[in-house]
């Protein structure tokens, strides 16, 4: 009997402080204070203005060439639109290859001072001490990041509409839209990777300039030797040994699965599916696989999506992992200056 | 007697190896300003994190205003001010629109935002610089402004990590009349610092860190009596044959370590104030007084006096309440 009794005051007990773990309120309060007071720093700092400018620039530069371009040859292209982005035209590249080089420095800009910039103006402890989570901290200001991120891109990419419209006197179409959007939403998430990673480094590392150069020095590794380390790699891991097609075809697909562990492949892989409706695949294509396709002709959308949606979702889950990280490394920071 | 507002049982904080904060137990009841003292290190910041919620504490208990702050961090903080050591705040921003930032944190109505914040600042004496820089704001400004930020949440405790550090003395004199008036209010305080005069100068309780322990607790005077054993220290300056004076002060009860500091100067310890019968003595011995003074003992003779006796002897169990 009295077994039976301390047994249930002991599961009372244990039920009681199982409860007591679960902390109360929930750990979004105050994030959109948080969301609202970053995004007017981001859009109203120097720093964001030189990069707005330097991408308004670039649009406008490399529009104007494209169509140029585009109206002198006065192509009967389905996808006039979607070539403003593609065309390049000597000296200025494409826009989407300049795209790929910014997007990735407005991430960094955007993220590499936020949570050790906190601490070094002391403001972190103060923010800490009102009643929200450090979880609204720190998603508050990625979500800023994202967020105004995604402002500057579409404003480039409404940018680019509205000259097309000038300058080539037709409305886009539905399918070209699509692409489009879908675009932009590849750009946004591939500049969310940039943004999680810098802000993982801002948790890191207490100085904002060493942070901002190793989020760089990445950028600069995956855009310059990540390539050759991929070429390498492959040629080590599966070798040419007999001269047979599979095993040049074997070492040709691994070399292209370890390009894609950089975000710049996903995304350019991304861009050229959607950008490009013709083009059927962003591997090896053999003769065989060939028989009674109709060369140029383009993919519908939704074929061009099935193709890239790996990428896609590659790059939504790099930012989303990217992200994790930092949360967790931040949770269990201590505050102590 | 009402429930205390701060109660840790057994507090303890490791970093790694490292005790930061032992076994601590504090009581802070409603309406008074405690002060934590000690030299820097000691475990006053570790102590105030995990009061907040900040910082986990590796074990024992502490209570808030009746509320666990490491599973009810929101209430704790919304109720709880806390003004950090070296307050930062945004250098771009204006005095307002800091201030604005932190009211939305607290989740006050919009449309109260204005009215609190005006309020805080007037309070403070900054309503004149409230839309300007808080860049251009000199060391004093920014701690005004600190106080101003935990005043718009309407806290019930106040919690200061060394207020007056880096002050100069005219604008550490202005904060210490700020927060003589927050308590007149019927705010708790909780300060931690160094600077024993300051804090002796506002704290009706006291407690002395020392390795993260709290080695002693308890009102200025109480601490006086139990460290230096007199409370009271005298000093008279008087003429006449020194023997006969001192003989004649050490019949006097309740007189000790009374010595002589030169042919004019004696010193000695009292447990209340004997100046009376202290000047009586000189005159039966035939003394001609000109001097007769009495010094309150200090936080900082208190300090000194008790460091100097841990120092020398580390193995002693320390007084603690």
């Amino acid at each position: 009997m009295t077994q039976a009794v301390s047994q249930s005051q002991i599961r009372q007990q244990v039920q009681k402080t199982a409860v007591k773990r679960v902390r109360e309120g929930s750990p979004w309060t105050g994030m959109w204070a948080v969301v609202a007071k970053e995004m007017a720093d981001h859009l109203s700092s120097v720093r964001m203005a030189i990069l707005e400018v330097l991408i308004v620039l670039t649009a406008i530069g490399t529009m104007y060439v494209a169509t140029q371009d585009i109206q002198q040859r006065i192509s009967r292209d389905e996808f006039l639109y979607l070539r403003l982005f593609t065309n390049a035209r000597d000296p200025l590249p494409a826009f989407i290859g300049l795209l790929a080089f910014f997007i990735p420095l407005v991430a960094i800009a955007l993220g590499f001072d936020s949570v050790n910039g906190e601490f070094n103006r002391r403001t972190m402890p103060r923010v800490l001490a009102q009643p929200i989570y450090r979880d609204a901290l720190l998603m508050g200001k990625f979500l800023a990041g994202l967020f105004t991120l995604a402002l500057v891109c579409t404003a480039v990419w409404l940018l680019i509409f509205g000259m097309g419209v000038l300058r080539l006197g037709v409305a886009p179409g539905g399918q070209e839209v699509g692409r489009a959007l879908l675009f932009l939403l590849a750009t946004i998430f591939f500049g969310g990777i940039w943004l999680a990673l810098a802000m993982v480094f801002s948790i890191v590392f207490r100085q904002p300039a060493t942070a901002a150069l190793a989020s760089i020095a990445t950028w600069l590794f995956f855009i310059v030797f990540w390539g050759m380390i991929a070429g390498l790699l492959a040629q080590s891991l599966s070798p040419i040994r007999f001269g047979f097609a599979e095993e040049y075809i074997a070492q040709a697909n691994l070399q292209l699965a370890l390009g894609r562990f950089s975000p710049n492949t996903l995304y350019a892989e991304t861009m050229i599916a959607l950008l490009r409706p013709e083009i059927r695949s962003l591997g090896i294509l053999l003769p065989s696989q060939m028989e009674g396709a109709i060369l140029g002709a383009p993919l519908p959308l939704s074929e061009s999506l099935v193709l890239i949606w790996p990428q896609l979702t590659g790059l939504i889950a790099g930012t989303i992992v990217l992200f994790a990280l930092a949360y967790v490394l931040f949770q269990r920071q201590e505050i102590r200056p | 007697m009402s429930a205390p507002i701060i109660q840790t049982h057994e507090l303890t904080k490791k970093y790694g190896n490292f005790t930061a904060v032992d076994r601590l137990n504090l009581s802070v009841q409603p309406g008074e300003v405690f002060g934590l003292l000690g030299p820097n290190g000691a475990g006053k910041t570790t102590t105030i994190l995990m009061l907040l919620g900040l910082t986990e504490p590796t074990s024992g208990s502490v209570q808030v205003l009746g509320l666990d702050p490491s599973r009810q961090p929101l209430k704790v903080k919304s109720r709880v001010g806390y003004l950090p050591d070296q307050v930062g705040f945004y250098d771009e921003l204006t005095a307002y629109e800091n201030l604005a930032y932190i009211a939305r944190l607290n989740g006050i109505a919009g449309d109260q935002i204005k009215k609190r914040i005006d309020e805080a600042l007037a309070r403070v004496g900054l309503e004149q610089v409230a839309r300007k820089r808080v860049s251009t704001f000199s060391r004093g400004m920014r701690q005004r402004l600190g106080v101003a930020e935990v005043l718009i949440k309407q806290p019930q405790l106040i919690i200061m990590d060394e207020p007056t550090s880096g002050l100069d003395p005219e604008a550490s004199h202005e904060l210490l009349d700020m927060i003589r008036s927050l308590k007149e209010e019927g705010i708790t305080l909780l300060l931690s610092s160094h600077l024993l005069h300051q804090v002796q100068a506002v704290c009706d309780r006291v407690g002395l860190f020392s390795h993260g322990k709290m080695a002693l607790e308890g009102a200025v005077d109480e601490l006086a009596q139990r460290v230096l054993g007199g409370a009271y220290r005298i000093q008279i300056s008087a003429d006449g044959t020194q023997p006969e004076i001192l003989k004649a002060l050490k019949n006097v009860p309740g007189l000790a370590h009374i010595r002589a500091v030169n042919s004019r100067l004696y010193e000695m310890e009292a447990a209340r104030d004997l100046r009376p019968e202290v000047a009586q003595a000189v005159i039966s011995a035939g003394g001609r007084l000109y001097k007769l003074d009495v010094q309150a003992q200090s936080l900082d003779d208190i300090y000194t006096a008790f460091f100097k006796e841990v120092a020398h002897d580390a193995s002693r169990v320390p007084i603690a309440n």
